[in-house]
């Protein structure tokens, strides 16, 4: 369960002065739904996500994730939430199996837990072949199956997923696609950012629209087509974006 | 606080970073070549430099003096001297070492010796310059000898006593042969290379343990794992940390192993000829007390190199930040060798010049204990002001997430 009320995330630049990348935004997101924030290059996604995720403190507001205040319970929140974006690389240096122990043994995983789960991980992912292999030597479909993997180590019951298929070839954005699938089918709670329209519409029970940091309109799909009357998901963008 | 995670972040690093070629270079490598290089290389190259100046005849000429023959002849006749054949352009044979020294003798002058009447013997050399120095040493021996039978024949002839002019004896006795000469610059050199191996240690890792982090997206990820700010940076400085010390040891006993060797090789070179050769003896007492004063500079080192490249977007920035506090730490290193600068208590605050300072005492055998554990105390003040700073920084955004 994600639930935000008034977020407010402001940064301080030298040159623009006080930035307000989010301003204002509350959402819930319930187990088993897939929440999609959508919005352009600097709407304010990857910055509200971070919120989300304890990577940055929020300025206004209260965000509960997983139970868990993310203010008050930074750490209690990481513990059950499951990052992935196309920032959040992988240890070049590292075997896929040590990178993937690593994060488990950060999570306070006993070596007997971790060593089960990381069996049981790689065989799901097909990912024996190369668990040895260090990073920085994998391809991207490889490294894409670690990240999974590092993600879902302390079995997280909050998914948030940043551009999760921004910079992917087709197969690879796929098999991203399916997995956010099986993560909502798994009961998990899922909230994912993309600019991509398409994406949004195969994945998404509800949608955000996010613009300048501000939510201008939410709901299911379904709901948004009837509310504005454009079924093109686009032209659906572009009209609440600009009103 | 918990010391597992640390742990588990502290292992990782370490096993990411001994994969690092540039890491390992720094660390293990460099130690291990520099510093027989340094010592040996350089020892044996001052050695046998002022060897061969010692064992080099030195070129002088005669200016004047055909009216005196017979000091001429005398001149001619010594042995360690080579006399060549007089140009007018005597000064510049000497700047450009073609001649090591020249004497002018003044007209008449055996004729002014056997009247009594005074003389000045002019001795001309490039003051500064080894050979020449040696070269005129020669002629002014010479000259003094003839002064002291002269006086001895002037006594002799009026039947007076040596003791007339002589009421007593000076007796100077040199306890630095030139070899030592070398010794003294490597006593010195030593601390330096000691101090500035541990930053450059410490360096690589450093970069690579934050903006390296940066630069290759990893921070995110380990950024929304559980473990808190604090944890995760106490883990990386013990691994910069460890790179640092590791760099210190690793030079320290390099450094003690190639005196052994560099001292056994130089009395065999010179046929035992110099057994003062090397005067500095490294003591197991030495080794252990330099590792005692070096290790907080190393935590100061390693936190400080922390902080100041978490700063940076990119391993190419933080170099452009650290490569200045290259010149810094080089500094008051260097100062240390300065003749004159003395360790006091003041200066033992200095950070960096006080280890350097506090070091070259102790491999000369000197030991000022209250110095001593003044300046680990505030290298340790330095050292834990530092660290504070580096977890400061790592719980702040706009730190970490500068763009």
């Amino acid at each position: 369960m994600i639930e935000a009320r008034h977020l407010v995330k402001r940064f301080h630049d030298r040159k623009r002065g006080s930035v307000c990348a989010v301003d204002g935004v509350s959402f819930a997101c319930r187990p088993g739904e897939i929440y999609g924030l959508l919005g352009a290059n600097g709407a304010g996604k990857t910055t509200l996500l971070r919120v989300l995720a304890t990577i940055l403190a929020p300025t206004e507001g209260v965000a509960i994730v997983a139970g868990f205040d993310v203010t008050k319970d930074p750490q209690m929140v990481r513990s059950r939430v499951g990052f992935l974006s196309t920032a959040t690389a992988l240890y070049g240096r590292l075997s896929a199996q040590e990178m993937v122990e690593y994060f488990g043994r950060l999570h306070g995983l006993d070596e007997a837990a971790l060593r089960q789960r990381i069996d049981e991980l790689f065989t799901r992912l097909d990912m024996n072949e190369f668990r040895d292999r260090r990073c920085d030597r994998l391809s991207s479909g490889m490294k894409q199956k670690v990240s999974i993997a590092r993600t879902l180590v302390h079995d997280p019951s909050v998914m948030i997923f940043d551009e999760p298929t921004s910079g992917l070839d087709v197969m690879a954005a796929r098999a991203i696609v399916a997995f956010i699938r099986e993560c909502r089918d798994s009961g998990k709670t899922v909230v994912f950012s993309t600019h991509v329209m398409s994406e949004a519409e195969k994945l998404c029970d509800r949608i955000g629209i996010i613009h300048d940091g501000r939510l201008l309109a939410e709901g299911a799909l379904a709901e948004l087509r009837a509310r504005f009357a454009i079924q093109d998901l686009e032209d659906l963008f572009v009209k609440v974006i600009q009103s | 606080m918990s010391l597992r995670y640390i742990g588990v972040v502290y292992r990782k690093e370490l096993t990411d970073s001994l994969r690092d070629r540039r890491t390992v270079i720094s660390m293990i490598v460099v130690p291990l070549l520099v510093m027989p290089l340094l010592t040996i290389g350089m020892g044996i190259l001052s050695v046998t430099l002022v060897g061969q100046a010692l064992k080099e005849i030195p070129k002088v000429m005669i200016l004047g003096g055909e009216d005196s023959p017979r000091v001429v002849a005398e001149l001619e006749q010594v042995k360690d001297l080579q006399v060549v054949p007089a140009k007018a352009d005597y000064a510049e044979e000497i700047s450009d070492k073609r001649v090591r020294a020249a004497v002018e003798i003044p007209p008449g002058f055996e004729a002014r010796l056997a009247a009594g009447d005074p003389a000045t013997v002019k001795i001309y050399m490039y003051e500064g310059e080894l050979k020449s120095g040696f070269g005129a040493e020669r002629l002014q021996r010479f000259f003094r000898e003839l002064r002291d039978r002269t006086i001895r024949e002037r006594l002799q002839a009026r039947a007076l006593p040596d003791s007339l002019v002589r009421p007593f004896e000076i007796d100077e006795k040199n306890v630095a042969p030139p070899e030592k000469v070398g010794g003294e610059i490597l006593g010195g050199m030593v601390p330096y290379f000691v101090i500035l191996l541990c930053l450059t240690g410490a360096m690589y890792p450093a970069m690579d343990l934050t903006a390296g982090e940066k630069e290759r997206g990893t921070i995110e990820t380990i950024l929304c794992s559980p473990i808190s700010r604090t944890h995760l940076v106490l883990g990386k400085f013990l691994m910069v940390l460890t790179a640092s010390i590791a760099t210190a040891v690793l030079s320290i006993a390099s450094m003690a192993f190639s005196f052994g060797v560099g001292k056994k090789m130089l009395l065999g070179a010179l046929h035992g000829a110099a057994d003062s050769a090397l005067k500095i003896t490294v003591t197991g007492k030495a080794v252990v007390s330099i590792f005692v004063v070096v290790l907080p500079l190393a935590v100061f080192f390693s936190a400080a190199l922390l902080a100041l490249s978490l700063f940076a977007k990119s391993f190419k920035e933080a170099q452009s930040y650290i490569s200045p506090l290259m010149i810094v730490v080089v500094l008051p290193a260097v100062a240390a060798l300065l003749p004159g600068v003395e360790l006091n208590p003041a200066l033992a605050m200095v950070p960096v010049l006080n280890t350097s300072l506090v070091s070259k005492e102790i491999i000369t055998g000197t030991y000022h204990w209250g110095l001593i554990a003044l300046i680990f105390l505030s290298s340790s003040v330095y050292a834990a002001a530092a660290i504070a700073i580096a977890v400061k920084l790592f719980q702040r955004e706009d730190v970490l997430f500068r763009t």
